[in-house]
């Protein structure tokens, strides 16, 4: 039964190459390379993975980690990043950062069991101690839309939301604990600031209230449900699957949920519409990262190193449109004589075999994020990878250079 | 390259590929703690059905899966007790000198020759796809050395049995 699956897969692979280097597909490829450096803005920050990165509200600053305790914020110069300032108070690796537009406050959670919130004194970084209460790492941190609640999601199969308590000043958390069962791997907050969507390594996405009654006032109803105590699960999804949640996200109404794990798979769910769900499976490697773009569309990153566009219908249906990285061919050369035979024995193909990966990214991508815009009206987003690189993707080109391509 | 090779070095490739896909993930167990969660197996959850390739009885690759790690195990081809002394004394050397070779693990799964032990960070400080080559070119090279080895051997064993016969 697995053998035959195996197989399968390899005539995937044979159908994807021929189609590669069909001449109508040729004609796309340099199409695109002509217009290839000004699609997009490739900034590499050395050859350590960024394993996640948050803007200004500016977009002038960014602040990112690149797999170890310290977040360094660089600001732009020019075409280039400098080095302002780097925050140094995690004892292990930062897991999630994300910038405060509104109220320029930077919190950062870390391996370490803690989470800092960092603000601007004298012209400098200074952190203060949040209260998580959890004995596992933090693995994920955001900030409400109204910034003035933030949730990290833990290891310790916890979500901590945490808000400002003036009395002692520091910021204090109350707890999500019910019905999870593993590490949370990501978060998002709905638009009405209220509703906190979780995705956790137990195949299940859960849209959760975190309405905290002494910061806020009562929540208005949503179609995810009326009655909004905290900690209620308002609505638990599995797409049928398995496979682990890697990233959630609200659409910009709100009334959507959609997700990506290790199947491979995206899935929205629509609370407007009885919970519907509509799962899309394709022959990409999992994705780890998922935006909604506007109200229909959304970009999804992940292990293919590639973003690529999915878009839902009027009918509640989500489609792949396209990828967003189309890499162009390479010419192929002229092949020594011994170089064809030696290819021959080793690889029983008598074409030179180049190992280089042809999209932008050279690695995973670890993250995906809007860089100008709103989920609504994005026009820009940013991507980061194992390899180092942050690379900002503006959709206008993009449209230019990919024939066809529309973004709903 | 026989013609059989090719279909299962491919069919190795494309799970490789797909089971390589792995994330940093500290332990949900373990206070501070950051291991290989296909070596400690704590949570079911975290783990992907292993997956049996083999081309025939002996030769067979085990791949087991994770959120952070993933072990390859694989069986090497021994037609005689020549080739199983070799195999033996061949990936006793290597394994005795793993740290050099990075993903290799020091002692194989039961059952297997060789094992590899990849984890995230591996895929951080490398490239995905190069570490899947790597894993298909040492397969590739190993029945080579080995049959290579074993040809030496047998000239050498025919040569000394040659001289020494000579005397009588």
């Amino acid at each position: 039964m697995k053998e035959v699956l195996f197989f399968e897969d390899i005539q995937h692979a044979k159908k994807s190459t021929t189609t590669c280097v069909s001449p109508r597909n040729f004609s796309i490829y340099f199409s695109v390379s002509g217009k290839n450096k000004t699609m997009t803005e490739k900034h590499s920050f050395g050859v350590t993975a960024v394993s996640c990165h948050a803007w200004n509200s500016s977009r002038s600053e960014i602040a990112l980690s690149q797999n170890d305790s310290i977040v360094r914020i660089y600001k732009k110069s020019g075409n280039k990043f400098d080095e302002t300032a780097s925050l140094t108070e995690h004892g292990q690796q930062v897991t999630g950062i994300e910038w405060a537009c509104k109220s320029n406050r930077i919190v950062t959670c870390g391996a370490d069991r803690n989470a800092y919130v960092w603000e601007v004194v004298d012209g400098k970084w200074k952190p203060s101690l949040v209260i998580l209460r959890i004995n596992r790492a933090a693995t994920t941190v955001r900030w409400s839309p109204l910034e003035n609640k933030f949730a990290v999601g833990s290891s310790a199969r916890v979500i901590s939301v945490c808000y400002f308590d003036e009395e002692n000043n520091w910021w204090v958390s109350k707890h999500i604990k019910k019905p999870i069962r593993s590490t949370i791997t990501c978060l998002d907050w709905h638009p009405n600031n209220y509703l906190l969507a979780a995705g956790s390594s137990d195949f299940k996405a859960r849209v959760f209230s975190a309405y905290v009654k002494e910061v806020e006032g009562k929540p208005a109803a949503t179609p995810w449900g009326t009655k909004m105590p905290f900690q209620a699960l308002m609505a638990e999804f599995s797409n049928g699957g398995g496979g682990w949640v890697h990233s959630v996200s609200f659409s910009p109404s709100g009334d959507k949920l959609a997700w990506v794990g290790h199947d491979s798979s995206v899935s929205v769910a629509d609370a407007a519409n009885g919970n519907k769900l509509s799962v899309v499976k394709g022959n990409f490697l999992p994705f780890i990262g998922i935006t909604w773009v506007t109200e229909n569309s959304m970009v999804a990153a992940g292990y293919d190193c590639c973003p690529k566009l999915f878009t839902q219908d009027n009918g509640g249906n989500v489609t792949f449109i396209s990828d967003l990285d189309i890499p162009k061919e390479k010419e192929e050369g002229t092949i020594s004589a011994m170089n064809r035979f030696k290819n021959l024995d080793k690889k029983a193909s008598a074409k030179e075999t180049s190992t280089d990966v042809r999209t932008l990214h050279q690695n995973t991508i670890t993250q995906v994020t809007i860089h100008t815009g709103t989920k609504a009206d994005c026009t820009k987003f940013s991507t980061s990878g194992v390899d180092g690189q942050v690379i900002i993707w503006d959709f206008k080109s993009l449209e230019k250079s990919i024939s066809g391509l529309r973004i709903a | 390259m026989s013609a059989t090779l090719k279909p299962y070095l491919n069919a190795i490739k494309h799970t490789l590929t797909a089971a390589i896909c792995v994330q940093n993930f500290n332990s949900q167990v373990v206070e501070r703690h950051n291991k290989p969660e296909v070596e400690v197996k704590s949570s079911k959850e975290l783990l992907l059905t292993p997956v049996v390739i083999s081309r025939n009885e002996k030769e067979k690759v085990l791949i087991e899966g994770s959120v952070n790690s993933l072990r390859i195990s694989i069986g090497i081809k021994q037609a005689d007790d020549i080739e199983k002394i070799l195999c033996h004394k061949f990936t006793r050397f290597m394994m005795q000198r793993a740290e050099n070779f990075v993903i290799l693990r020091r002692k194989p799964v039961e059952g297997y020759d060789i094992s590899f032990l990849v984890t995230n960070v591996h895929t951080e400080e490398m490239f995905k796809h190069k570490l899947v080559d790597f894993i298909i070119h040492f397969m590739e090279e190993i029945d080579k050395e080995i049959s290579e080895m074993k040809i030496a051997l047998n000239s050498r064993a025919r040569l000394s049995a040659e001289e020494f016969l000579k005397r009588f």
